[in-house]
């Protein structure tokens, strides 16, 4: 195998946890390596627009060149073959890439629950509509539907108008009394009160809460949705439907490290259970932009023992994962979200699984063995976390390689 | 931004703002469809993050490219699978 790499620290993952970690670690100077799988840093909540990085990453990205700090994009994870080393995937090369000390920060993807007609073309994520927008993807007079669950809902329905679209509805199931409760929880956080009240006054009227998405239809395309409050269907361009995240958790699952409740478990320093592997931000449950950058702070420090720095920060984290936790009470997804699906409703995309389908299994791998449920090119990513939350059932187990890897890229031995 | 790339998609040009990604400018020329799933109904991408592999193409020859993933570079061809 090609070209191997090897830094005292290596961090997974360029957004806000594993930048923070990073740039932590160089107080330490020692030798250190960032991978992220795309071209430019900034993760998802700081995601390149047209191929420039984000104005908020800017001065990270220039810190991480000033320090030496190796940045490897366009790189995947694919596999830990042994302790101390992964092998990262760059188009169709592997290579290895040593470490001594491992932080993860693998952040989250959408959480998607299957309803009738979600598998139609133009039906994506919350997140997912606003990086294609990112991309150039041009959304002007474009009638969309945001629906789902969360803040990011209220944020995109301001991008998305921003860049020209009609948004027709921004569909939150929470209920108006959870929301208000979540209101005055925001009195300690000025900050937050105000980025809400500003985003909320742009998308302002059309913010409908109580309110979710029944059904998708149309015949080769989204062509109209019906909301659970009116009796008709609403015809759009595009609907933008997620219910929060889930986090990334297979490369940590790969290297053994101990899951707790659906997240890596880590200790106040952001230790997993593995030695000289860290974690922060997502994976060690959904915290968001600032509980990520503190985590990944505190996991820089640890990883260079500067376990005082990384201890003086614990009321910050602590601060931050209490508002994690008034997150996750207010948009606390409602029973009726569970049963959108129908018998005939497509649950695991990759391999057109239906939920009738999985009526007679108990567990993710049951449903693996007699449906193939999880085991197209996503690695049940998309549907794993759909059935985490219709049935309970806990992630499988995962294998190299974690994502889909040309043969040329792997090493074959006789 | 001026368009300043040239692609084909499905063997027909365009022209397109450089840093936009084979996804959005299959969508920007009315293509929701950028693939069959294996029951053979349409879709389209989803995550617009590289977890779903809802948005392959055909890249260049080179198949199942996830097309949201990538760049548009000049000279590109791109062929659904719808």
């Amino acid at each position: 195998m090609p070209d191997t790499a090897s830094f005292d620290v290596l961090v997974i993952g360029a957004g806000p946890a594993g930048l923070a970690a990073a740039l932590a670690a160089t107080t330490a100077g020692t030798s250190i390596g960032i991978v992220d799988e795309n071209g430019t840093p900034g993760g998802q909540i700081y995601r390149a627009s047209g191929g420039s990085p984000h104005p908020k990453v800017r001065g990270q990205i220039e810190e991480l060149e000033c320090k030496d700090v190796n940045v490897m994009g366009n790189t995947t994870i694919i596999d830990a073959p042994e302790p101390g080393v992964v092998l990262g995937l760059t188009g169709s090369s592997v290579r290895r890439i040593g470490y001594k000390k491992l932080i993860l920060a693998t952040g989250a993807r959408e959480l998607f629950i299957p309803f009738p007609g979600w598998t139609l073309p133009n039906v994506m994520g919350v997140g997912g509509l606003q990086a294609l927008v990112k991309a150039g993807l041009d959304v002007r007079g474009k009638q969309i539907v945001v629906a789902g669950s969360g803040p990011l809902l209220i944020a995109v329905g301001a991008y998305l108008k921003d860049h020209g679209a009609k948004i027709v509805t921004v569909a939150e199931q929470a209920s108006w009394a959870s929301l208000a409760r979540f209101l005055l929880h925001l009195c300690p956080l000025p900050q937050k009160a105000m980025q809400g009240a500003t985003l909320a006054a742009q998308v302002g009227a059309s913010y409908r809460p109580g309110t979710w998405v029944e059904k998708a239809e149309g015949k080769d395309k989204l062509e109209s949705v019906k909301l659970n409050k009116f009796n008709v269907m609403i015809p759009c361009d595009y609907l933008a439907c997620a219910y929060g995240f889930a986090p990334n958790i297979e490369l940590p699952m790969l290297l053994g490290c101990d899951i707790e409740g659906g997240c890596v478990k880590v200790d106040e320093l952001q230790r997993t259970s593995v030695p000289n592997v860290f974690c922060a931000g997502e994976p060690t449950g959904i915290g968001g932009l600032e509980l990520s950058t503190v985590e990944g702070l505190i996991a820089g420090f640890t990883a260079t023992d500067w376990s005082r720095a990384a201890k003086g920060l614990s009321k910050d984290r602590q601060k931050w994962q209490s508002f994690a936790q008034t997150l996750d009470r207010t948009f606390e997804l409602r029973d009726e979200i569970k049963v959108l699906a129908k018998p005939e409703t497509i649950v695991c995309r990759c391999e057109d699984v239906k939920l009738e389908q999985l009526s007679e299994c108990d567990s993710a791998k049951s449903a693996k063995i007699h449906t193939r449920c999880g085991m197209g090119p996503c690695q049940g990513r998309i549907c794993g976390s759909a059935t985490r939350f219709l049935f309970g059932w806990e992630h499988g187990t995962v294998r190299p390689p974690l994502v889909p890897t040309p043969l040329s890229g792997l090493e074959i031995k006789d | 931004m001026p368009d300043k790339l040239k692609v084909q998609i499905n063997g027909k040009e365009i022209s397109i703002a450089e840093g936009t990604s084979v996804a959005a400018a299959i969508l920007n020329d009315n293509v929701a469809a950028l693939r069959r799933s294996v029951d053979g109904n349409p879709r389209g991408p989803v995550c617009g993050m590289g977890i779903c592999y809802e948005c392959r193409v055909t890249i260049n020859g080179v198949t199942h490219q996830r097309s949201c993933m990538i760049a548009c570079s000049d000279g590109m061809e791109i062929h659904t699978d719808a």
